[in-house]
């Protein structure tokens, strides 16, 4: 039934990319907690790991259910503005942070991400469920709308029923600065595993399915309106998480960041990396995160050299740098032992009956 | 064990405004092959996007095995035993062979499946020397095997075929056929429709000829045949 035989067993699998994850990620934080990467530095590397968050959950909605939504930073917003505002109430009870220590970001700040990707998810399924039923580009203009409209709101309103809130156009200050190099990239290895595993599963197959041919789709019993909810909606859970950690990374958030470019942005780099494939999205969000960082100068101009990224990657690799490729470092483990055990058993194996 | 499979009653189709089906009303009963002949934009595939449930009537109903489906969405339809192979071939272009079989099993349990699978490939020996192969570098007829088996992999009761000979060289439109006929040999109903009227005909138990969203002539498939005004439109003399 599958593809490819597999000479790992598949709990092995799991073991051996979960144990190099774990390992990459005490490398680099004991690194970052040694002071070997400054501050600014670590900053950078926690806006890469937002921005892959970001543009793999967009990827979900884009590559692999084949839809196009144009609101994913007003996704991001609604996560931001929830978990700043539940983090800002923790750090305002002083007894907690009295009773739990510093740690009490360890506590909390999970729990606000979830809420943050939650409160996303809600909205998600609200435009989704009117704008799914319909075949084709509804959903882009309805979320191009929803995007707009998330920010015009942050913008316009200081109190809700008398509490102030949002403070508007000004901004949401003082945000506890929790999100840490640690956080962001274990929500990285999160997003991922679940986003991998989904597509890997009957769900994820349907998913696909519905990309490659709806009609066909829903003549093989999928129930298509489910289906693409389900991507859309998981697809804007992470958005919002990505925003709750944006939120403690920079610790003001201000409505003008969520507004169209950023959503363009995201798209950019899953359309450059590759649409429906993972690996794309992570190599490009963190090429385009890093590079207007590291060259500070050349940051004004971005927009431009973006563009003209764009055009030559259309003209010359229209399905975007890595295609459909993803890469499995098990797959490459067992062709790694094919070749070991001899030139090619996989040939011999091979044929109608294997 | 009822007799009647399929039972459309007096259904009437809108595109928009455009009044695409006007009061069209038959019957399958099982193990039938009925067909449903007719020219270009006469209502063929409407009516079976309308049974499949894609599109809506506005009136009248549309019943399988004794059961309302009117108004039923899709996959719900599929999983209660009625499948179609919509037009044009529509298979996963990016998957492989196999792995569009095993989409079609989507409402089913894994055992029952690869009981199916096993089935599927039996009747089809070219699609499991394909298996492995990308949907889209497959040649027109094995595209078309593959819609079929994709439907057949949902163990349907009735079997709805829209234009299986479109675009096939006339040895494949044969090929499709005797295996049309074998299928119904093993005890699936078909309601199969078509341009290539004579081929259709020629298997089929009865047929209905469809005019401008009406039913014109309905008869037995042989009577059909013999009759002057079909011979005259669609048969070519």
């Amino acid at each position: 039934m599958k593809r490819n035989q597999m000479l790992i067993p598949m709990p092995l699998r799991y073991l051996i990319n979960a144990v190099l994850f774990a390992a990459f990620l005490w490398i680099m934080n004991s690194l970052i907690t040694g002071g070997a990467i400054s501050r600014y530095h670590s900053g950078i590397i926690s806006s890469i790991g937002i921005s892959i968050i970001l543009a793999v959950s967009l990827n979900m909605a884009t590559g692999y259910l084949g839809q196009l939504p144009l609101g994913h930073a007003g996704f991001m917003a609604l996560g931001a503005y929830t978990s700043a505002l539940i983090m800002k109430s923790a750090a305002a009870a002083k007894g907690l942070e009295s009773a739990l220590g510093a740690s009490y970001a360890a506590y909390f700040f999970p729990a606000a991400l979830v809420a943050g990707g939650l409160a996303a998810a809600l909205f998600a399924l609200l435009i989704g469920m009117p704008a799914l039923r319909l075949r084709g580009d509804y959903l882009a203009i309805l979320t191009l709308g929803f995007g707009e409209i998330i920010r015009v709101v942050l913008l316009n309103i200081d109190n809700v029923l008398g509490f102030k809130l949002t403070n508007g156009a000004a901004g949401l200050q003082k945000i506890p600065t929790t999100t840490t190099f640690l956080f962001t990239f274990i929500f990285v290895g999160i997003t991922c595993f679940v986003i991998h595993t989904m597509m890997k599963s009957r769900h994820g197959r349907a998913i696909l399915s519905i990309r490659e041919n709806e009609i066909a789709a829903e003549s093989c019993g999928i129930s298509t309106t489910y289906y693409k909810t389900l991507g859309f909606v998981v697809s804007a859970f992470f958005a919002g998480i990505a925003g709750g950690l944006y939120a403690g990374n920079v610790g003001i958030l201000n409505p003008s960041s969520f507004g169209f470019m950023k959503s363009i942005e995201i798209l950019v780099m899953v359309v450059l990396g590759g649409m429906g494939s993972m690996l794309g999205s992570v190599l490009s969000a963190s090429v385009l995160t890093a590079l207007p960082e590291l060259l500070r100068s050349f940051a004004e101009n971005r927009m431009v050299v973006y563009s003209l990224v764009l055009v030559i990657v259309m003209i010359f690799k229209p399905t975007g740098l890595m295609g459909t490729y993803d890469f499995s470092l098990n797959g490459l483990l067992d062709k790694l032992i094919l070749k070991l055990k001899g030139g090619n058993a996989r040939f011999q194996k091979g044929g109608p009956d294997e | 064990m009822l007799k009647t499979m399929l039972k459309v009653n007096d259904i009437n189709v809108y595109y928009g405004s455009i009044h695409a089906i006007k009061g069209v009303s038959f019957s399958v009963e099982r193990g039938e092959i009925v067909t449903l002949i007719g020219a270009n934009g006469a209502g063929k595939s409407t009516i079976l996007n309308t049974v499949s449930g894609l599109l809506r009537s506005k009136t009248g109903s549309v019943s399988f095995l004794d059961k309302p489906i009117g108004s039923l969405v899709p996959h719900k339809i599929v999983a209660g035993g009625l499948a179609q192979v919509p037009e044009g071939r529509r298979v996963f272009l990016n998957m492989t062979a196999e792995e569009n079989l095993e989409m079609g099993a989507f409402t089913r349990k894994g055992a029952e499946a690869a009981e199916s699978l096993a089935d599927v490939y039996m009747r089809f020996p070219r699609l499991k020397e394909r298996r492995k192969q990308i949907a889209g570098t497959l040649s027109g007829g094995e595209q078309q095997m593959l819609a079929m088996g994709r439907a057949l992999m949902s163990k349907p009761e009735l079997l709805m075929l829209d234009e299986p000979s479109m675009g096939l060289a006339p040895i494949l439109v044969e090929q499709i056929f005797e295996i049309i006929k074998e299928l119904n040999a093993a005890g699936v109903t078909i309601l199969l429709v078509e341009q290539n009227a004579q081929m259709a005909l020629s298997i089929a138990d009865r047929g209905y000829v469809l005019e401008t969203g009406r039913i014109a002539t309905s008869a037995s498939a042989s009577e059909l045949l013999n009759n002057d005004a079909v011979k005259k439109a669609y048969l070519g003399g």
